[in-house]
């Protein structure tokens, strides 16, 4: 009942949902209807464990005085505050359809410009990596070096001053050399997930059991 | 107002972000605990109101679909992870989303992954009135993914002329298309960069148009 049920359901659904492709008749359209249905139903329940196990993290913390235990309540409170405002008192902050309401706010006004100030701090983080990574000390460090400097020279206006060469030779690196590495990553990668998609139909791979309960 | 409000919220979140780059502190430390409780918190409304309550209580309470009660109990397992002594139960809705989701992608990534693109990479070298460069570009790109490929085979030494002039063909080829991603990384956060100065300059102190 621990161990084999589940690896059952595994192994049923997996291959009853792998036929069902390849099957093109009316009670397989079924199956897949069914499991369009009820999948995003039963994979939404998990972020009950996601929503619990930070809850519960953040509480612990808070109740020890743990180190720095203040700053879970920033986590807490947004973390229920968001479905509090968003669905329970949703009204408007200026009372008008066009004002939106504190969920609104607070995700257009702290999560997004935050997300994007942190996706932009890369741009510090990935110029001292290159200056590290590019330094031309063997043939192959110099050719990675040329490919990003001309597929970045190519993209800028300065690039087309230098030389129309420039741009172009850029989207041809673009189009040819790097989408050949590309394929090959992605075929290594498909067959990657073949497999793994088989080890796991078949109970070959079963960590995803984990050991609760044993 | 509420929008001016709203930008002297993102303006000091936006630098409390960017101190970061002078050392940790706890101005910092604040915004990434909230953007974390946020991102939840958005998520839980999210998946409630595109999923939970159309897909599940509304068709239940309508009564005409009564059959969803059971996804929504499988789902509900879930929480007996909490509870030591039947956490065991919550492998049940985890292998129902595991061995369905694996066999649904089975054949989408055969098709994806590896059909497709060997399909896409049987171009012709050459047709009439192709440019050169365009002819170069197919040569490079066909045997540049072979190349690549034999690179990445680790069953056989990277020796002699097939597989050892194969795999230093190959890195090669890897290395250019390396170079190219981070060149092309970087011009996507150079620009992400530049978006959030012309907020902060613009939106909010106004000094750019």
């Amino acid at each position: 009942m621990k161990r084999t049920v589940p690896l059952m359901i595994v192994m049923v659904g997996g291959i009853l949902m792998m036929v069902q492709y390849f099957i093109p008749h009316q009670y397989s359209q079924v199956i897949l209807d069914n499991y369009v249905e009820w999948a995003p139903i039963v994979g939404a329940f998990a972020l009950i464990l996601g929503v619990g196990s930070l809850t519960r993290l953040h509480t612990h913390k808070i109740r020890r005085k743990a180190k720095n235990w203040q700053y879970s309540w920033a986590v807490l409170i947004p973390l229920f505050g968001m479905p509090f405002f968003a669905l329970i008192v949703p009204q408007s902050l200026g009372g008008g359809s066009e004002v939106h309401g504190v969920h609104d706010f607070l995700f257009m006004h702290i999560q997004v410009p935050i997300q994007s100030t942190m996706f932009s701090l890369l741009a510090f983080y990935i110029a001292s990596a290159a200056f590290r990574a590019f330094r031309a000390k063997s043939a192959l460090a110099t050719i990675l070096l040329l490919a990003a400097v001309i597929v970045m020279l190519g993209q800028v206006p300065i690039g087309d001053v230098l030389g129309k060469w420039l741009p172009n030779t850029g989207l041809w690196i673009l189009r040819y050399p790097n989408l050949a590495a590309k394929r090959a990553i992605m075929l290594g990668v498909g067959f990657g997930m073949l497999a793994t998609n088989l080890k796991i139909i078949f109970g070959v791979e079963r960590n995803w059991l984990g050991g609760a309960g044993k | 107002m509420y929008d001016t409000i709203g930008i002297w919220v993102g303006a000091f979140f936006t630098l409390a972000i960017y101190s970061f780059l002078y050392k940790e502190n706890p101005v910092y430390r604040l915004a990434e605990h909230l953007v974390v409780g946020i991102s939840l918190g958005y998520t839980m409304v999210l998946i409630y109101n595109s999923v939970i309550l159309p897909k599940l209580l509304e068709p239940i309470f309508a009564g005409n679909h009564l059959i969803l009660i059971i996804p929504g109990l499988l789902g509900l397992l879930y929480i007996t992870r909490f509870i030591p002594s039947i956490a065991w139960l919550s492998r049940y809705p985890i292998a129902f989303i595991m061995g369905t989701a694996m066999g649904v992608a089975f054949p989408l990534t055969m098709k994806a992954y590896v059909l497709r693109q060997l399909e896409a990479a049987m171009v012709p070298l050459y047709s009439s009135g192709m440019p050169w460069y365009e002819v170069f570009g197919n040569i490079v790109m066909i045997f540049g993914t072979l190349a690549a490929l034999i690179y990445f085979f680790f069953s056989k030494p990277h020796k002699g002329l097939f597989f050892g002039t194969g795999s230093k063909i190959g890195i090669w080829v890897i290395m250019l298309g390396f170079g190219a991603t981070f060149g092309f990384t970087v011009m996507g956060r150079i620009s992400l960069l530049i978006g959030r100065i012309q907020y902060l300059l613009g939106d909010w102190l106004h000094l750019i148009e």
